[in-house]
């Protein structure tokens, strides 16, 4: 039998869910061992590949580049996971969403900056960085999510259960057993 | 002399007195209704609707806390029907501020956080308001972030009934509404607030906490309201 796919990415996020994710120990041997890991920030392809199994995102969806990697995953992917309380509801990432883009750049950039004698005048970035989205929403305002894992991080024996779950074709029932935070 | 009536609640017959509400019956027999703005100690005003019940024959769903028992209610606690509702009224709350648990210093200790978990809410079907609110830090020891409010006015009931001060009230209508101190002063220039902290223990989230604490370590004493009621009605 064919090893199942799964491919992992974070968006607006810290990088902590994928840290948990790591973090299953030798729980990541047994997933493993029914699939594998074919896009993520440990692997090389550069493109989101075709014929997904699993899709795991971290992180909200904050600019151009979250909303077209997302995109891509849920049109590639048979399952999605939000991972995690960004992807779950916006957590950290959406506080920035009572302020406009505009000001928030210049108070970041312009007025956050220090100025040393000599240095170009400070400037809101442009180039090779993504726009940002007026808000950062949670995944399932921009694409259709299957499985929503809420957690800041979530507990690595919550993954490794979400995961084992879906490659041996079930729909995980958390139920009551996460919550944000 | 108090009158005994019989209800029925999820299918049990249990004797009660009149004027109870189906609330207090409830939990006096070991039956558990969620709710977030009642308080027992404190008036009881209905405002989260966490805790509405279906009554046979009556068309409309009634809030457990402020509908008196009467001889031959029979009631119904669990349903789906409820528990759905019930899951909406937390997403709303949820929806409604910036309920960040990830940074709150109430995280694990939350009533609004305990029942979504409770009631199986991994995420919010609705979209997010995210409101610009502020966060009152003038008071010398306690501080007040309206992103973390649900506004069920215990606060403002601890302060009135149990107190006697009455710093807090409701301002604005609808979805601006806002608690506020004093008829709006910041919360360290209300001359009438006595620093005394109930309001803070009665909070069920992080909208009220002690200053000093970081994420998770605020914990609250929730049983203060209730023990000086019962203190005082027992002289």
């Amino acid at each position: 039998m064919d090893k199942l796919k799964i491919g992992t990415c974070w968006l607006d996020g810290c990088s902590g869910c994928h840290m948990s994710l790591l973090d299953m120990d030798e729980g990541i041997v047994a997933v493993l061992r029914k699939a594998d890991i074919v896009f993520g920030p440990l692997v090389d392809a550069q493109e989101w590949p075709e014929g997904v199994d699993v899709a795991v995102i971290e992180g909200a969806v904050s600019s151009q580049d979250d909303l077209k990697l997302a995109e891509a995953a849920r049109a590639r992917s048979k399952v999605v996971v939000a991972l995690g309380d960004c992807a779950v509801t916006g957590n950290v990432p959406s506080m920035r969403n009572g302020i406009p883009v505009r000001t928030l750049l210049r108070r970041v950039y312009i007025e956050g900056a220090t100025e040393r004698p000599g240095s170009e005048p400070p400037a809101v970035p442009t180039d090779g960085v993504p726009a940002l989205l007026k808000h950062a929403e949670p995944l399932h305002s921009a694409i259709k999510v299957d499985v929503h894992v809420p957690g800041c991080p979530p507990r690595p024996n919550a993954i490794l259960f979400v995961l084992s779950e879906l490659l041996e074709g079930r729909t995980p029932d958390l139920g009551s057993k996460m919550r944000f935070g | 002399m108090t009158e005994k009536v019989k209800v029925r609640i999820d299918g049990e017959v249990i004797a009660a007195t009149a004027g109870q509400t189906i609330l207090e019956v409830a939990r006096a027999n070991g039956k558990y209704i969620p709710a977030l703005c009642y308080m027992e100690g404190l008036s009881a005003v209905g405002a989260c609707r966490l805790c509405m019940v279906q009554v046979a024959g009556v068309a409309r769903l009634l809030p457990a806390c402020t509908t008196p028992v009467q001889e031959g209610l029979a009631i119904d606690t669990t349903s789906s029907q409820l528990q759905s509702y019930r899951k909406i009224a937390l997403e709303l709350l949820l929806a409604e501020r910036n309920h960040v648990c990830a940074v709150c210093v109430s995280s694990g200790h939350c009533e609004l956080q305990t029942l979504a978990q409770e009631h199986g809410v991994t995420y919010v079907r609705y979209p997010y308001n995210y409101p610009r609110l502020t966060v009152d830090t003038t008071h010398p020891r306690y501080v007040l972030d309206h992103n973390r409010c649900i506004l069920c006015s215990r606060c403002v009931r601890t302060c009135a009934e149990i107190e006697g001060a009455h710093v807090w009230d409701m301002a604005g209508r609808g979805i601006d509404t806002r608690l506020v101190s004093e008829l709006k002063r910041p919360w360290g220039e209300a001359t009438s607030c006595t620093s005394c902290g109930k309001c803070v223990q009665a909070c069920p989230t992080g909208a009220m906490a002690e200053k000093g604490w970081a994420v998770e370590e605020m914990t609250k004493q929730r049983t203060v309201v209730s023990r000086l009621t019962s203190m005082r009605e027992g002289q």
